[in-house]
């Protein structure tokens, strides 16, 4: 009995690890392909099924005139972005949950989860109803196709984010902690920086790299408000998706794309493991 | 503690959000009284026409709220099971337990659109590997992009794949927080793992699995990118979702009017029918 559960175990755990790793594997090995080992048959292989090129990678640092898909403006585009959006994101997202985590508010039926759920409920808003009227909003302010446009968009999007994880993570944070400094003389917002927040770095960790997670992946704001002056990443390698690029630049552009954020999920794996994201995450 | 302090804490965030999102949301609700089109691109005022095109004479709309709802609740049901099944292997020792760890969390790391760029030539119907290998076991092509049924599945299969970390990661977190004492008392009971499963670890982990699960099931029913790249809607309309035939209204036929009365019918479904679910999961989950 218990012999078999181990073996489904494994069984389970491999196959979904296959699964997982499998897209990836087949782009690795489709940006070295040529237009032979693409188009005659399906090949999987280096050097066994087919004699691996660096084309697809060479063309990503080319310039466009020589037939290259530039990639490197659109990359620091979305770093950015993603960095600014997150960073901003925080900061008001932290202050606001701390408020929420330590007074009171009242106003009429308003109490302070009512705030809170205001703050969350924000995800719930398919970005598609946002997205036209941030088109005429942005447009009448100038911000249309511009990087700062973006960053405005993405507060929207990330803060949310940054309260929800905050708010649980300061509930955990002893109250006793800033009665003590607010008793040593400290004034509450001394309270704050210089005794809360050092004890909330875990908190901040995981909050910022959810900000930034959902920050780089998003693609459909960045799609309905740039066009040509300013390009995301995700953009970009859907823009050559849908042209005829072939796939072996194609897989190259989009495996470079996603690689950044793959160390992000070192960084959590190593909170988890250490028990801080527990308390941030539930 | 003194009160005004509070504000200046909370204000500057409130407000900004407010402030982005308020033209928005009212621009929003005036735009759908209006027949803004590509004819006549101008705020004019129609009362509620629009919501009576929309209650009357869309069954595109519903069709592909009803197609949402389908897509959203198969894959948030299909994470959670996975998902848990997942952290609970990893949960106590195994071997390599970090590395599957970190492996079961990369999918949720990477950009949904650029992925489904890549499941695209993976599902290729005459150059994917997919139907390569089912060929070599024999199996004829699946048409895993052009037919309508299979479709919906291939749309499914990758946003499994896409979003089943992000519950494994909550759930497993979860899992980690729980206190030590009740898995004691049923070690000491001798109680079998099925019985400490269901008896002591799933209902501990029920608020937890509530609030994994509207959380998914909300960014589920934002699908879109996936189904932008992957199908585009198609074939004909078998993979269209709400959002998809939003988008095709508003911004490829310009019918900005109608395609906001889309949008704010759309969003106070969605507000109504999460509000319902948690309910509903609350009672099933949570028993005394």
């Amino acid at each position: 009995m218990h012999k078999l559960y181990t073996f489904l175990k494994y069984t389970f755990i491999t196959l979904w690890t296959v699964f997982i790793v499998a897209p990836f594997l087949w782009a690795i090995s489709t940006s070295f392909k040529d237009f032979q080992s693409v188009n005659s048959k399906v090949t999987y292989i280096p050097w066994l099924d087919f004699e691996p090129t660096l084309e697809g990678w060479r063309v990503l640092v080319k310039s466009p005139a020589r037939g290259g898909v530039d990639i490197v403006e659109p990359y620091f585009n979305s770093i950015f972005v993603t960095c600014t959006a997150s960073l901003i994101s925080i900061i008001l997202g932290t202050l606001a949950a701390y408020a929420l985590s330590r007074f009171t508010f009242k106003a009429g039926f308003v109490r302070n989860n009512d705030i809170t759920f205001f703050f969350i409920s924000q995800r719930i808003m398919p970005p598609i109803v946002l997205s036209i009227p941030f088109f005429i909003f942005l447009s009448t302010i100038g911000l249309l196709d511009s990087l700062l446009g973006l960053v405005v968009v993405y507060i929207v999007l990330l803060m949310p984010i940054a309260v929800w994880i905050m708010v649980d993570f300061f509930n955990r944070v002893p109250k006793e902690l800033d009665e003590t400094a607010l008793i040593d003389g400290c004034n509450p917002y001394q309270a704050f920086y210089k005794v809360v927040l050092p004890n909330s770095i875990p908190g901040l960790i995981v909050a910022g790299m959810f900000c930034i997670i959902f920050g780089w992946i998003d693609f459909f704001f960045a799609f309905i408000l740039t066009f040509t002056e300013v390009q995301l990443l995700p953009v970009k390698v859907v823009a050559l998706n849908s042209s005829i690029t072939p796939w072996w630049s194609l897989s190259a552009s989009a495996l470079i794309s996603v690689a950044p954020l793959i160390i992000v999920a070192f960084v959590v794996e190593r909170y988890l493991s250490k028990g801080n994201l527990s308390g941030a995450l539930k | 503690m003194n009160f005004k302090h509070k504000f200046v804490f909370l204000f500057p965030g409130l407000f900004v959000l407010i402030g982005i999102l308020i033209f928005p949301i009212i621009f929003t609700i005036r735009l759908s009284l209006s027949g803004w089109n590509s004819y006549t691109p101008e705020m004019n005022f129609i009362g509620i026409t629009n919501y009576i095109r929309l209650f009357t004479d869309d069954p595109r709309f519903w069709e592909s709220f009803f197609r949402l709802s389908f897509l959203s609740v198969t894959t948030v049901i299909l994470q959670y099971v996975i998902g848990f099944a997942l952290a609970l292997m990893v949960w106590r020792e195994i071997k390599f337990k970090r590395f599957f760890r970190v492996i079961f969390l990369i999918p949720m790391m990477t950009t949904p659109v650029i992925m489904t760029v890549i499941w695209r030539t993976f599902f290729h119907e005459s150059l994917g590997p997919v139907n390569d290998l089912l060929g070599n076991l024999g199996v004829k092509p699946i048409l895993w992009l052009s037919d309508p049924v299979i479709a919906k599945f291939t749309v499914i299969i990758v946003e499994v794949w896409q979003w089943t970390p992000f519950m494994f990661l909550l759930l497993l977190a979860g899992l980690l927080s729980l206190p030590k004492e009740p898995f004691l008392a049923a070690a000491i009971d001798g109680a079998s793992p099925f019985r400490k499963f269901v008896y002591v670890t799933f209902p501990l982990m029920a608020p937890i699995s509530i609030g994994a699960i509207i959380i998914r099931l909300i960014e589920a029913s934002k699908i879109m990118d996936t189904v932008f790249v992957l199908t585009s809607g198609g074939p004909g309309t078998a993979t269209e979702t709400s959002s998809f035939y939003i988008y095709i209204k508003g911004l490829r036929e310009f019918q900005m009017g109608y395609a906001a009365t889309l949008s704010f019918t759309y969003l106070v479904i969605m507000i109504i029918s999460l509000t319902i679910i948690a309910k509903v999961l609350t009672k099933l989950m949570i028993k005394e």
